[in-house]
């Protein structure tokens, strides 16, 4: 048997077997960061396709001068939890502005966007409790249902007659059954079939949460995210999200019209057992989500890049997510494709994820492109035009 | 419950096993998942779905954390289909 440390040998041995010569795919050293497009990694400016920067809002100068104030008036971090510790005005602010975003009673900030969904899901739902999740679900909703100890039942990704067809099977439980989705599935880009979702919860009779981790800036006129394209906001019982996407910060929340929401303040580990978001963070987000509620123009500006490297991805021959959107993700057939694309983007100045089995979905390979409204024209050609390039080239590379 | 479909459930197991784990090998009730058939936590899960379907019962994915052998997965699927 292997001792603890070993077992860490045989992950690295792993990896290693999976990228040789010392690439570093995963956790890649940016030296600089120029712009919401553009970094420096190693010697190389590279056009930044690989961040969550949906808005390109990460140096929008409201949300600078915001922190630098905050910083100024409460200094650089809270020392401790709300708990323990207390609550800053921003904290409470935050709070209400994003209930008055989602037009509902309450909601809670999260220090991260994982804890939001760890908080959230481990306060609602216990042992004897259980949750129906999508197969593709993120870490963080794996990770708060584990930490809940309820039952996890899995269903297909996106598919509504595996999904009833487990309801069905519950019987009497579905009465304290949470039923999680996510508005964009941040791994295919693609986005939950709500409108039917919200048809079993009503028939079936449970509650739902649905993460809008992905959608949040992205989708609906005001940017509330999937709820809000398909006019369901009314219908979802829970709603998660997180500042470090489109926000450009780093933090979570969780609305809802129930009432119980507040108790979660008492009940959920994640949300009291940290330190709060600090000053700075807090003060940006809520520059952020200013400029999100009305950032109808950068949404515009988004979906006008992200359809037309999708086509441009597409015509090329590329296999891609079958959602065009924000998060452009090309199937490979292997991981060696895969990792063969991303090397020769980096060498070409494009910075994207590589995404290898277990990650990906299915055992697939991805190399995903993160598009943002920042990005000009003639960078989103660039892009296009070099993945058309090297398609044959990596597509014809078989083991 | 009775003697057949427990050997109902380890027929189907080792069957199902075989093909995913690409081996003529012979798997018993105390082949290891991971250590012999080199099942991973993808594979596993997708065996769970069919398994399931089969016998149309829910099985919760934390239910497998302690489940290393064959045996262990046929008794788990044995104890949630009695239970139905």
């Amino acid at each position: 048997m292997m001792n603890l440390l070993e077992k860490l040998d045989a992950s690295a041995a792993a990896r290693k077997a999976l990228l040789p010569n010392g690439v570093g795919a995963f956790g890649i050293p940016i030296e600089e960061v120029y712009s919401a497009t553009e970094a420096r990694i190693g010697d190389r400016r590279v056009l930044l396709l690989g961040t969550n920067n949906y808005l390109g809002l990460t140096f929008a100068p409201e949300c600078i001068r915001a922190a630098h104030e905050a910083i100024d008036k409460e200094g650089t971090g809270t020392t401790g939890s709300r708990m323990a510790n207390g609550s800053y005005f921003g904290h409470r602010a935050l709070e209400r502005e994003f209930a008055d975003f989602y037009r509902c009673g309450s909601g809670i900030v999260f220090t991260t966007g994982y804890q939001a969904n760890l908080g959230t899901i481990s306060g609602l739902v216990g042992p004897g409790d259980t949750v129906l999740i999508d197969g593709d679900s993120h870490a963080s909703i794996y990770d708060g249902c584990i930490l809940s100890g309820a039952d996890i039942i899995r269903f297909k990704h996106n598919d509504m007659v595996d999904m009833e067809k487990r309801l069905r099977r519950l019987g009497a439980r579905v009465e304290t059954t949470l039923i999680i989705a996510e508005g964009i599935y941040s791994m295919l880009g693609d986005q939950a079939p709500l409108a039917e979702i919200v048809r079993l919860k009503k028939a079936y009779n449970c509650i739902l949460l649905l993460d809008e981790a992905h959608s949040l800036g992205v989708l609906g006129e005001t940017g509330q995210g999937l709820v809000e394209k398909t006019g369901l906001l009314e219908e979802v019982d829970f709603i998660t999200g997180t500042f470090s996407k489109s926000l450009c910060s780093i933090g979570g929340f969780c609305v809802s019209n129930h009432p119980q929401l507040e108790q979660l303040r008492y009940v959920s580990h994640p949300y009291i057992f940290t330190a709060s978001p600090s000053p700075a963070t807090i003060a940006s987000t809520r520059a952020a989500l200013e400029l999100l509620r009305k950032g109808s123009d950068l949404r515009k500006q988004l979906w006008s890049n992200s359809t037309q490297l999708y086509s441009r991805l597409q015509d090329a021959g590329y296999v891609l997510g079958p959602d065009p959107g924000p998060v452009i993700a090309a199937i490979l057939d292997t991981p060696q494709q895969a990792l063969l694309l991303w090397q020769n983007l980096l060498e070409h100045n494009i910075y994207v994820n590589l995404i290898l089995p277990p990650a990906a979905p299915e055992g697939k390979s991805l190399v995903r492109c993160s598009v943002n409204a920042a990005h000009t024209p003639e960078q989103i050609a660039y892009v296009g035009d070099t993945f058309a390039k090297l398609h044959d080239m990596v597509c014809s590379n078989k083991p | 419950m009775t003697e057949s479909s427990y050997q109902e459930i380890t027929q189907l197991l080792c069957d199902r096993l075989n093909s995913i784990a690409n081996t003529d090998a012979q798997i018993t009730l105390e082949t290891n998942l991971i250590s012999q058939l080199s099942i991973d936590s993808i594979k596993l899960l997708n065996l769970i779905m069919e398994i399931e379907d089969t016998f149309d019962i829910s099985i919760p994915i934390n239910a497998l954390t302690d489940i290393q052998t064959v045996g262990e997965l046929a008794d788990l699927v044995y104890k949630i289909k009695s239970e139905a």
